[in-house]
């Protein structure tokens, strides 16, 4: 088995503002191996783009990682390190791939310069030698002409191509780790094809690991050999990819795959998981789920469920592995039950 | 659509209503504290000052010990620095400091504020018809617009007063509106420009209202705030170019008491009846700051994101 | 890039034109002429009457626009009755003064404000943050002719560094090498420039402070970050270079206000430039002059925006001028 690039042990990163405290990613436990790519599956509010951006830690004040928190990469704890390491890490160790690509690059200056200029904090290169390189990459990444659009300036490139650049920023040091936060979620679907291929193509070509971060378990399906699961800022479910899909344990993992309409399935309408994600400021006591899941109980109500083994490389974070007899039993989930009083009160 | 019934679940499953639990975690109580809206604390004792002043200007007469103009003892009373008497001293036609001061708040006051809301009438108006209408209009509108704001507001007036000299008061507050009125319409027609694409207009549209109320009822509100806040900053202009127009001899003539005519008088032997300069100078100084306190402190809580719109002086 | 120049070139042209009509048809339209009073000079009436005609004030007032308007394209702006010269040479002998003067001061004030700015941004709602927008926010209250003579009392009487006024010393400039020349008048702007400064940099310093902030939470400084750039790097390189572009506009737009406010610092201080000779103009009745005053400051306001414009069309490559 290979060696274990990234170990995150319990990290917390808490957020400080006017309407209290929020705690976005509540207890994280994870790790990453060399040459895998593993994804990070959630809904909006889960926590998953707070834990990609404290493991660099960029996340900004009043945001802040929680004392207690570990994350150990290449034998050194990113959570100590004084910041002059750290910005030897970004970048060139360990990168990262933004979700806008609108965005994520910088107007004023060309896509070639963005891209040298990682080559230039992280070696001795000369401008001459980081430009080509830089060029280099645009063509690795298969854009067309890179010489010329290395010139060019990120408004004159489409998403899908500004993406690519964005990768190619992120490769250009051949990192260890590259940690992609919805990488294909601002682009039409077949660039998001294109997108993921590349990804994949650059795995087998760089060995890098990838963290991929993102909220459509097809996304994940194609890609990514492992998968971890996150709800209510922690992790409810974690397999290999195939069992996921084949024998989720979590009641919410379940409830996302059953959501998602499938080719050939007749149906007037599409499953949800009723009731919303809870705001991170206040998660519900017990288990976080409870409320929407259908098969809780009492316990679940009061008692946090840890996260249990249920088979080879598979942990759930659900009381139904101590009692999974209750799984007969599903019910309505209670957000439902309380909507209904309230509408028959109204 | 439970599948099953109550007989076959457990007990403790969580059916219908359980009662036990199902409750949120108690919420954080900073929550509910801290979700008033913040106003920041310079908007209200700007607003407090501004209030005491115009209190004091409207007061005046009240206020007053003696008449603006009303010269006491010729010769044993002029210019005498303040004492308990004259607590602000008195000038070289023995007139009492204080009671110019207090009368001389109410011109500069009225002033300004006649003036500025002359300017945003003026203003609004062009600049929502510019934006409104667009296409050819707007473009010419615009380029008078960039003619008369090539030229510096300062310029003309004192060459438009000189001429004109003398001007009687409400001369004076028209011409100072009728060239302060060319930034607020720039900022209308920017908001009205960007309010035109919104969704709400379109919908307001497809569903056939007419123009004039959908300029009266969707439009108007929103450009509401920056003309507000350009109004607030307006007035410290307008008070400090009526001042400075006193001081050229071109603004308030004498015998009127303006704050800027005071320190005109003043101004001339500054260093030994210090007090008539100063002063004035110092209500000019205190006021213009009251207001422009109040303007950014709007701006800030309106719409912090506003770039444009009173950082340029007169 | 062509294209956008000529349309500007067009525009302000039109610009022009309308300002020179208002600024005709404005001072016209006072009662009287520059010969109604006369000043120290007795005149008979028949006098008066030759005078007024032979410069054409009997005639209609679209006639004299009409008059007006083809001197002005063939660059003569008419006859200064109180300089005794062309308005045209008049102006251009004192445009270089104030030239100098906004200048000086435009290039302080930008300094100033921006520096000022950025520091307030990086360091928002620090001690320093909320102490600078109270000291800005007094500067920007302070009237200009009061400002201007506080600092020729304190700096001039109280302390006398510097000279009271007037851009060369009377006596002794013509006598001194050249490079003792510059050093007095520099000397002499000193004073005039320090106060215009006080009084623009506040309102730029203000503008750069909220384009900061604007720019930092965006993206793209983010990536800058995970680069691995340095805080001082991804703040002055990437995130500044953003939030300069709005301060070329403000250029364009603080150059009417500028020069209002030179005008009453060349008064106080006596600096023999454009204001000063406008002001002379206005006491004398000087119809030409004050117009061709404002011809000219309205041209120079316009073309000082096209320059702005033209600068800001450069630096952001989203316009396309590369």
């Amino acid at each position: 088995m290979a060696d274990v690039l990234l170990e995150i042990a319990n990290l917390h990163t808490f957020f400080y503002g006017d309407a209290g405290v929020s705690h976005a990613v509540d207890g994280v436990t994870f790790s990453v191996r060399s040459g895998e790519t593993i994804g990070l599956v959630g809904e909006s509010g889960s926590g998953k783009s707070v834990t990609a951006l404290s493991i660099l830690r960029l996340v900004r004040p009043p945001g802040r990682i929680e004392p207690g928190s570990r994350m150990l990469f290449e034998g050194r704890d990113l959570v100590a390190l004084p910041e002059r390491e750290l910005r030897a890490i970004r970048g060139a160790r360990i990168a990262m791939v933004f979700q806008e690509p609108m965005t994520a690059l910088n107007p004023v200056f060309t896509v070639g310069e963005q891209i040298a200029e990682v080559v230039r904090i992280h070696s001795k290169a000369s401008r001459r030698e980081a430009w080509q390189r830089a060029v280099e990459m645009l063509q690795i990444v298969g854009i067309p002409a890179p010489a010329q659009r290395a010139k060019e300036y990120p408004h004159q490139m489409s998403g899908g191509m500004r993406q690519r650049v964005v990768i190619a920023m992120a490769l250009v040091m051949n990192p260890a780790l590259v940690i992609a936060d919805e990488p294909t979620t601002a682009l039409d679907v077949t660039i998001q094809a294109q997108i993921l291929e590349l990804l994949q193509q650059l795995q087998g070509r760089f060995g890098t690991s990838i963290l991929l971060i993102t909220h459509d378990l097809g996304v994940v399906a194609e890609t990514v050999s492992r998968v971890l699961v996150m709800y209510g800022g922690e992790i409810v479910e974690e397999a290999p990819v195939r069992t996921l899909f084949a024998d989720a344990h979590h009641p919410y993992t379940e409830g996302l795959l059953a959501a998602m309409p499938k080719l050939g399935e007749h149906r007037d309408r599409l499953r949800t998981i009723p009731g919303t994600v809870p705001p991170p400021t206040s998660w519900p006591t017990g288990c976080r789920f409870h409320d929407r899941c259908p098969y809780a109980w009492e316990r679940c109500a009061l008692e946090h469920p840890p996260l249990y083994q249920i088979g080879d490389r598979h942990v759930s974070r659900c009381h139904l592995a101590e009692e999974p007899e209750r799984r007969q039993h599903p019910h309505e989930p209670l957000v439902v039950q309380r909507a209904a009083q309230a509408g028959s009160k109204a | 659509m439970p599948l099953l019934t109550h007989a076959s679940a457990p007990a403790d499953a969580l059916g219908p209503l359980a009662s036990a639990s199902g409750r949120p975690a108690p919420s954080d109580p900073s929550v509910t504290a801290r979700k008033r809206r913040r106003w920041p604390s310079a908007l209200w004792w700007s607003l407090a000052l501004i209030t005491l002043l115009c209190s004091i200007a409207l007061l005046a007469p009240a206020l007053a010990p003696y008449a603006p103009n009303e010269q006491l003892d010729i010769i044993r009373l002029k210019s005498q620095p303040p004492s308990l008497a004259h607590p602000l001293g008195t000038d070289q036609y023995s007139r009492d400091l204080l009671s110019r001061m207090l009368f001389g708040a109410r011109i500069s006051l009225s002033v300004a504020m006649i003036a500025v809301c002359l300017s945003a009438t003026i203003g609004t108006a062009y600049g929502l018809l510019a934006g409104y209408i667009g296409g050819v209009v707007d473009a010419v509108m615009m380029r008078v617009l960039d003619a008369f704001l090539a030229i510096p507001r300062v310029l003309l007036l004192i060459a438009l007063l000189a001429m004109w000299s003398p001007v009687p008061l409400p001369m004076l507050i028209v011409i100072i509106g009728c060239t302060g009125w060319f930034e607020v319409s720039r900022l209308v027609r920017a908001e009205v420009l960007a309010v035109k694409q919104r969704d709400y207009i379109l919908a307001a549209r497809a569903l056939g209202a007419p123009n004039a109320r959908l300029l009266g009822r969707h439009v108007l509100p929103n450009i509401l705030n920056p003309v507000l806040v350009a109004a607030a900053l307006g007035v410290g202009n307008v008070i400090i170019l009526e001042a400075g127009l006193s001081y050229l001899g071109v603004g308030a003539h004498a015998p009127t008491a303006s704050w800027g005519s005071i320190f005109f008088d003043g101004s001339e032997a500054f260093q030994s009846t210090w007090w008539i300069a100063l002063f004035p100078g110092l209500a000019i100084v205190m006021t213009v700051l009251a207001f422009n306190a109040f303007g950014t402190a709007l701006r800030d809580t309106l719409d912090p994101h506003q770039l444009a719109g009173g950082s340029t002086r007169r | 890039m062509r294209r956008y120049l000529a349309a500007r070139l067009l525009q302000s042209l039109i610009v022009v034109l309308l300002v020179t009509t208002i600024s005709f048809f404005l001072i016209r339209l006072a009662p009287g002429d520059p010969f109604s009073f006369g000043g120290d000079i007795a005149m008979s009436p028949t006098v008066r009457e030759h005078l007024r005609a032979e410069f054409g004030y009997d005639r209609p007032l679209l006639e004299q626009f009409a008059r007006f308007l083809g001197n002005v394209v063939r660059f003569r702006l008419g006859y200064s009755l109180s300089m005794h010269g062309y308005v045209g040479s008049v102006i251009l002998d004192v445009l270089p003064r104030t030239l100098l003067l906004m200048g000086v001061a435009l290039a302080l004030s930008f300094a100033v404000g921006i520096g000022l700015g950025v520091l307030q941004a990086w360091r928002r709602n620090s001690w320093v943050d909320r102490a600078l927008s109270s000291v800005l926010l007094v500067f920007y209250s302070l009237p200009d002719f009061w400002l201007a003579l506080i600092v020729l009392l304190v700096f001039a009487y109280w302390l006398p560094i510097f000279p009271a006024g007037g851009m060369i010393d009377l006596i002794m400039h013509d006598y001194m090498p050249l490079g003792e020349r510059i050093l007095d008048v520099l000397h002499h702007l000193v004073l005039p420039a320090f106060t215009l400064t006080l009084l623009s940099a506040a309102g730029i310093a203000r503008y750069q402070r909220s384009a900061l902030l604007e720019v930092l939470p965006q993206d793209f400084v983010r990536t800058a970050r995970a680069k691995g750039l340095g805080e001082r790097t991804v703040v002055f390189r990437h995130a500044l270079r953003n939030a300069l572009l709005p301060i070329i506009t403000l250029v364009g737009l603080m150059l009417p206000s500028l020069i209002g406010g030179a005008f009453f610092v060349e008064k106080v201080f006596s600096w023999p430039g454009m204001g000063y000779v406008a002001a002379n103009a206005i006491a004398a009745r000087d119809y030409d002059l004050v117009t061709g005053t404002v011809v000219v400051g309205g041209i120079m306001v316009t073309l000082g925006s096209i320059v702005a414009d033209l600068l800001y069309a450069i630096a952001d490559p989203r316009l396309g001028a590369r």
